[in-house]
């Protein structure tokens, strides 16, 4: 029953609801796929055997009962492992969380259950998220499974590759700066980030507050539009949560089209330091949007020039703070307590032994950021030039009804290759920050292989806070067009693993 | 924008409560030097009329009704704990010696 794990998300609920397959079958197919694979890609830092075959046969128990099952009932999910889940490791790929299994549930988590989702394990991360590649995480690299020897994108490197790679229809990441729309771009799949407080980050372990947002991946516009929708919703529990209706993004998924839309491209987001095959394949998308009815035309987003640099100070910033609560004394790793050294030296010893690199450097910089002298020059400019980003989206979007542009500048680059350059691999996420320092909902999809290495290009949309449907219409559209072109969907070239 | 002292580094590991070695010191002072004189631009466009954003939604002072809720039992909370003595999280010495 191999096939089973070729499936949709929504074929794969209607196949359990009709009772072709049932959903412990479902489950043991992907869990077989896992077994298969996961020693090639190493997407999963945890396989939750036990609990995702109880989760099917629940699923099993209540269509026998005669109930109905939701849209999602069933469905194999792969959880990134910055998400809290109830009695299963989750570990942030960080040593200093390693063994921890949380009390409790996030609220992504407990809405996945009620919906009937099968978690069946937690994926693979940068640490804390800090990353463009999932080469930081404590727990060794994922490799992407269109080249093995690159890397997935990242932090939500796990997520994407098991997705693209079959081992779930369905995946969950986070994006604070890209780690959503970038992994999704270099798997060539698709990722959303939804407008900021739209979906609930209780529970999801905080990296830099105002800019986390979690979000789905899946291969196709669709699923991710069932996904978001089962995620998504106010939540009393996260008082940055938006209370107010969740946009209808599955029947915006149902109903793509451009016909009369107004289409901006972000003169900021090409050029210089972009692949020729993604400029390539993003052009050929642009053209294809006109041709399908859209009204497309060029915008300038001066500011953006300064996301990133405003971004790798607010993130580093609010990191500096949150990681904090990693001090040794409620959970996690605990170091050097030998009952003479005082809380502070084990709280040192423990962050030193238990945090890698990159989020050491982050911590450092924040903590820069923040002092007293150069709060102003740094973190208090940042913050400046977040309003002035804000400006020039909402001054587009006047213009324009979404924005455009490829979502990362390169398609996936090779494991090793920026692992020692901090600057190089920030570069990573130079498209995808804005929409992050605003607030507002970007997608990626696939848009063709580079004709320079044959690897995925990914393709942005971005949409007003609050008009997350709005992605969905566009990208439906867009996909279908596409799919028309290859005969079929771009992930259905994926080398068999 | 001034460069960054190894004695700066060492005063930022201390405030950041990492115990990071010489060796990690040297190496990080480089780093953070290249990092902060690369976002240092943010100022070329931060004018005093910008008013700053901390946040992309425009929410202040959530407030709940006052009423208890179901919380974690004291089992549950010190579940992770690194020691725990009776329903007490059990850490090493915060004050010095008298």
């Amino acid at each position: 029953m191999t096939e089973l794990t070729r499936l949709t998300a929504a074929q794969t609920a209607a196949t359990i609801a009709s009772g072709d397959a049932s959903a412990v079958e479902v489950t043991q197919a992907h869990l077989d796929r896992i077994g298969a694979v996961d020693t090639s890609l190493h997407a999963f830092l945890h396989v939750d055997t036990d609990g995702a075959l109880a989760a099917a046969a629940a699923v099993d128990a209540q269509r026998a009962a005669g109930a109905t099952l939701g849209p999602l009932a069933g469905v194999p999910l792969a959880l990134k492992d910055v998400l809290a889940m109830q009695g299963v490791p989750t570990t942030c790929g960080s040593k200093i969380l390693e063994g921890w299994r949380p009390p409790y549930d996030a609220t992504v988590v407990r809405k996945l259950r009620e919906a009937g989702v099968v978690i069946v394990g937690k994926t693979n991360m940068d640490e804390f998220a800090m990353g463009s590649s999932t080469e930081n995480s404590a727990f060794g690299p994922t490799h992407n499974p269109w080249d093995l020897d690159r890397i997935p994108g990242g932090s939500s490197g796990g997520s994407s590759a098991a997705v693209a790679g079959y081992e779930a229809p369905l995946a969950v990441g986070t994006d604070t700066g890209g780690s959503i729309r970038q992994p999704a771009a270099v798997t060539g799949i698709v990722g959303v980030k939804p407008t900021y407080g739209g979906v609930s980050r209780y529970g999801l372990i905080a990296f830099s507050s105002s800019l986390d947002q979690a979000g789905p991946f899946a291969r196709n516009v669709y699923d991710a539009a069932l996904l978001h929708a089962a995620i998504a919703g106010h939540d009393p529990l996260d008082s940055t949560s938006i209370d107010a209706p969740v946009p209808d993004v599955v029947a915006a998924a149902l109903h793509g089209d451009v016909r009369g839309l107004r289409v901006g491209v972000v003169r900021e987001l090409n050029g210089e330091g972009y692949d020729t095959g993604v400029r390539q394949r993003f052009a050929e998308a642009v053209t294809l949007l006109g041709e399908l009815g859209a009204e497309v035309g060029e915008v300038s987003c001066p500011h953006f020039d300064y996301a990133m640099p405003a971004y790798y100070l607010i993130a580093p910033s609010e990191c500096s703070s949150n990681l904090a609560r990693f001090d040794a004394m409620r959970f996690g790793l605990r170091v050097g307590d030998d009952g003479n050294r005082s809380a502070e030296e084990v709280m040192a010893l423990t962050r030193a032994a238990g945090f890698g690199a990159e989020v050491k450097r982050r911590i450092m910089i924040g903590t820069y950021a923040l002092s007293s002298g150069y709060y102003d020059a740094y973190y208090g400019s940042a913050q400046k030039v977040r309003t002035l980003i804000s400006r020039d989206f909402a001054a587009a979007f006047e213009r324009f009804d979404v924005l455009v542009s490829p979502t990362t500048p390169t398609t996936a680059f090779r494991i090793g290759e920026r692992s020692e350059h901090p600057l190089k691999m920030y570069l990573a996420d130079l498209d995808t920050i804005p929409s992050n320092l605003a607030g507002n909902a970007s997608m990626s999809l696939p848009c063709g292989l580079s004709p320079e290495d044959g690897l995925p290009v990914g393709f942005q949309i971005m949409a007003p806070a609050m008009a997350d449907d709005r992605l969905y219409r566009v990208g439906a559209a867009l996909e279908a067009a596409l799919n028309d072109r290859w005969g079929g969907p771009l992930i259905d070239r994926a080398p068999a693993l | 924008m001034p460069s960054i002292t190894p004695a700066e580094v060492a005063h930022l590991a201390r405030l950041s409560r990492l115990a990071l070695s010489e060796a990690e010191l040297e190496a990080m002072a480089g780093q953070l030097d290249v990092i902060i004189n690369s976002v240092a631009r943010v100022s070329e466009v931060a004018g005093t009329d910008v008013p700053p954003t901390s946040h992309s939604v425009p929410l202040t002072n959530v407030f709940r009704t006052d009423v208890v809720l179901p919380s974690l039992s004291p089992e549950a909370a010190l579940s992770g704990a690194p020691a725990a003595e009776g329903q007490r999280f059990r850490v090493p010495r915060i004050l010095d010696e008298e």
